[in-house]
């Protein structure tokens, strides 16, 4: 059903699943009328049974949490560590921060990273972009402008995560991916033309074949949910005023080169479709989890880097392929199609076949 | 384009245009090689001409009105002949709602039947007919606030354009939506205005609008004996197809609704605008003066009105986003009735008959027992399991059809409350009701097959 318009709030409204205390909030994923303590409680139960069902993690295991310092990873951070002692897990839980070294936006973050491994003691861990690669962000984004800065951010990113992990000697990284992020990337991936990675996108777990595989918890949560929690939970940042206004401040703080970003357009859709109807996000999930696609369609063939020996599926990773792009001073190396090293070998085999099949039909028989 | 030979002198090939061009280039040529700059100003296909409009392309595409028309013409012709939509012996129906696709699709159809009617003429021996074509107009004013001169307006006008679309004459079907209640019309109106009020969501409520003029047309093309039913969908309605499926969990179905041929229904449907945006379907509408009858609704509060929305922002953005979109989903697989099913009438000429086997998408290899969903007919996922048990017990009408209906049917659609449902299911038109039970029954065995050690001898569930 839409959202219909209720009354606010005639008379006082009991939680629809206690009914014994007050209602202070419709849940956005059900528009459920619910008090703050059954919130707390559905919203980590939902989780929980998320990583029960799809057996996510294994007892003894050692598990990054990809900490960027927003409200995801935070609240990711909590709700792991919350759920490993109260059901047992057995998981030894680290915080893994990437430092991309983008002024006045990363450097308040990794504080509020700080403040979470004082909080919840969990060890933590920083790589950095300018450690591990020589560039940070700003020097990036300097060179090529404000289009294409995420897609070097990205791919830096997730290397840098996968190096993070090696060091930490972790059997997983968990990441605050959420259902938005989710149905976003379908998006997105329809709107690019992106087969191959439109049937790999709504997997749960990503990279079993590789060295380090990652997961997302948050599948199937609700930003807004997400957001409500690290908002009203005491427990999340119980210092000090300067760290509750802080905290405002910085949720609503997005990354300063993000406006530019094409993912812009799939946000922007999917907050006016949630305002229709909450339970399209989801829907969206479910399409992308069963889209007919073919199991037989050209996938890529998995190998690995000669340049730096990680996981990739040309001669160079595109890490590699953009850092020479930047060092050399070619800035559109690796962006976009037909470019860069790789595409050499690419291209004589696309030529070969492919169109011919259409061309050389005669049109003699058409006997209308 | 299909035809590559230079020598072809069919005279149903697109070739006839391009002959003219050829004989112009020679001329033309060594004015383009000295002056480069003038380039921008002729049309980059036969170089002569004044464009006239963009192509999708933007400025990169600047085509005459010739080559402009031969192009969109072209497209069509190639989806037509590739996919082997009509054939000689075929009736199709046209169906036309005034708007701009419509009209076009209409437009070219005809230009094909003249074209054999031409040819019929002047072959000695008569041995292929011409296709018979027919439109259909759904008249949707009993639902809508139109005024009724301007429906009726609208009605006159229909008329008028298919009767200046003869020789060979069109039979044009003007049929009223409340008809398939198979009733008198003052109950029918009353039953379908209960119909729509008993759905609450403003989005379902659309979409089952939608399901219902399809059975109408489907309704008017077997009642009268057609054998295909087109349909003017061009790319950019399509592009917007894509996108709301994807946001009502129709992932799976998808790629069922958006083929060249879609043989679900009883009468198969076409589609061969696939390959043509919206943008240049206007702008042949008006260099030829194709008259367009539209009926305008109010402003659209459901998620297919917030996604027109969306796909037209891409646009802006990027011209070539709605050909990405449709693409990208073309790239799904299919379902094995996205094809013309096998022509074994032996009329039919044996060319023809192979053409239609070699082009049609291969079926993969099992031969599916696909069950679909009673009210939008899209083939449904099997993982539908627990709600099925359900209907095997029952024999009410309501209960076949929640277990049967796909999960975005049952939602945006079904009432939730059992006792609306009930009264829901008994205003609906009964080939949907026919469908619910046919469809059930197609499945059954497989089911009770795969459940039947679970199955205790009284029949209780158990899951």
């Amino acid at each position: 059903m839409e959202a219909d318009a209720m009354p606010k709030k005639s008379g006082p409204r009991l939680c629809c699943i206690c009914n014994q205390r007050r209602a202070v909030l419709k849940r956005p994923k059900t528009l459920e009328q619910i008090c703050r303590e059954c919130f707390y409680e559905v919203f980590e139960e939902e989780i929980h049974q998320v990583i029960v069902e799809n057996q996510l993690f294994k007892p003894g295991e050692r598990i990054a949490i990809g900490a960027s310092g927003g409200k995801d990873s935070t609240v990711l951070a909590y709700v792991l560590s919350e759920l490993n002692r109260r059901h047992n897990y057995g998981l030894d839980l680290f915080l893994l921060s990437v430092d991309e070294g983008i002024t006045g936006y990363r450097d308040d973050s990794l504080e509020t990273v700080k403040r979470n491994e004082l909080q919840y003691g969990l060890p933590l861990k920083i790589v950095s972009y300018k450690d591990l690669y020589g560039w940070t962000m700003d020097e990036i984004v300097k060179m090529i402008g404000l289009k294409n800065n995420c897609t070097f951010c990205g791919v830096f990113r997730r290397q840098a995560l996968d190096r993070g992990a090696a060091l930490l000697k972790v059997d997983k990284v968990a990441t605050g991916h959420n259902a938005d992020d989710i149905a976003e990337t379908v998006l997105l991936n329809i709107l690019r033309g992106d087969i191959a990675r439109l049937s790999r996108c709504t997997s749960i777990t990503t990279g079993e074949d590789g060295p380090i595989p990652r997961c997302k918890p948050f599948k199937y949560t609700y930003e807004k949910e997400i957001f409500l929690i690290s908002l009203s939970c005491q427990n999340l940042n119980k210092i000090s005023t300067y760290a509750y206004f802080k905290k405002l401040d910085y949720f609503s703080t997005e990354c300063i080169y993000s406006p530019n970003a094409y993912r812009g357009f799939a946000r922007e859709f999917i907050k006016d479709l949630e305002r229709i109807r909450p339970r399209a996000i989801l829907d969206i999930i479910t399409s992308g989890e069963n889209f007919r696609i073919s199991t037989s369609t050209k996938m890529p063939e998995q190998g690995t880097c000669e340049r730096c020996g990680y996981i990739s599926s040309q001669k160079w990773c595109k890490a590699c392929v953009l850092l020479e792009g930047l060092n050399r001073g070619l800035p559109k190396l690796g962006i976009g199609r037909s470019r860069g090293l790789n595409n050499d070998i690419k291209k004589d085999t696309k030529q070969g076949g492919g169109t011919k099949s259409i061309e050389s039909k005669q049109c003699g028989s058409l006997d209308f | 384009m299909a035809c590559n030979s230079a020598t072809c002198n069919s005279s149903g090939c697109y070739k006839e245009y391009e002959v003219e061009e050829e004989q112009r280039q020679p001329t033309t040529r060594g004015g383009i090689n000295g002056s480069a700059t003038t380039h921008q100003n002729l049309c980059v296909k036969c170089k002569s001409n004044e464009p006239v409009c963009c192509g999708i392309g933007g400025d990169d595409a600047r085509f005459c009105k010739d080559c402009f028309k031969t192009n969109l013409y072209g497209k069509f012709k190639q989806a037509v002949s590739y996919n082997a939509m009509i054939t000689p012996s075929d009736k199709v129906l046209v169906a036309f709602s005034g708007g701009p696709s419509s009209r076009v699709v209409l437009q070219f159809v005809h230009e094909i039947q003249c074209r054999a009617q031409t040819n019929f003429d002047a072959s000695k021996d008569r041995s292929l007919p011409v296709f018979g074509v027919g439109v259909a107009f759904i008249d949707e004013s009993s639902i809508h606030s139109f005024a009724s001169q301007d429906a009726e307006k609208a009605i006159e006008d229909i008329r008028s354009i298919v009767s200046n679309l003869a020789p060979p004459e069109k039979e044009l079907y003007v049929v009223p939506i409340e008809n398939i209640f198979s009733s008198d019309n003052i109950d029918g109106k009353e039953r379908m205005k209960k119909l729509l009020d008993a759905v609450s969501d403003v989005t379902g409520k659309e979409d089952l609008l939608i399901h219902l003029r399809m059975l109408s047309l489907q309704r008017v093309a077997s009642q009268n004996r057609y054998t295909r039913v087109v349909l003017g969908s061009c790319t950019s309605r399509i592009a917007c197809h894509v996108i709301s499926a994807t946001v009502k969990g129709q992932g799976y179905s998808l790629s069922a609704d958006i083929q060249y041929v879609d043989s679900r229904w009883q009468v198969p449907v076409v589609l061969p605008l696939r390959d043509c945006p919206a943008q240049e379907l206007n702008t042949l509408c008006s260099l030829d003066g194709l008259k367009i009858v539209e009926l305008l609704n109010g402003p659209c509060s459901s998620i297919n009105g917030l996604v027109s929305s969306f796909v037209k922002v891409l646009q802006e953005e990027n011209p070539s986003r709605e050909c990405t979109i449709v693409r990208t989903a073309g790239k799904l697989t299919p379902f094995h009735f996205n094809r013309i099913p096998d022509i074994h009438d032996s009329s039919v000429p044996l060319a023809t008959r192979r053409r239609q086997k070699r082009h049609s998408i291969k079926p993969n290899g099992s031969l599916s027992s696909e069950s679909f969903c009673p009210i939008c007919n899209s083939p449904l996922n099997k993982s539908n399991f627990s709600s099925s048990l359900r209907s095997l017990q029952s024999n009410e009408n309501s209960d076949i059809f929640a277990a049967a209906a796909c999960s975005s049917c049952q939602f945006q659609i079904i009432p939730k409350e059992p006792s609306l449902m009930e009264q829901f299911v008994s205003l609906l038109p009964q080939p949907l009701i026919t469908r619910a039970k046919h469809g059930d029954r197609g499945d059954f065995s497989l089911l009770r097959e795969q459940i039947q050690e679970f199955l205790l001898s009284d029949g209780e569930d158990e899951i």
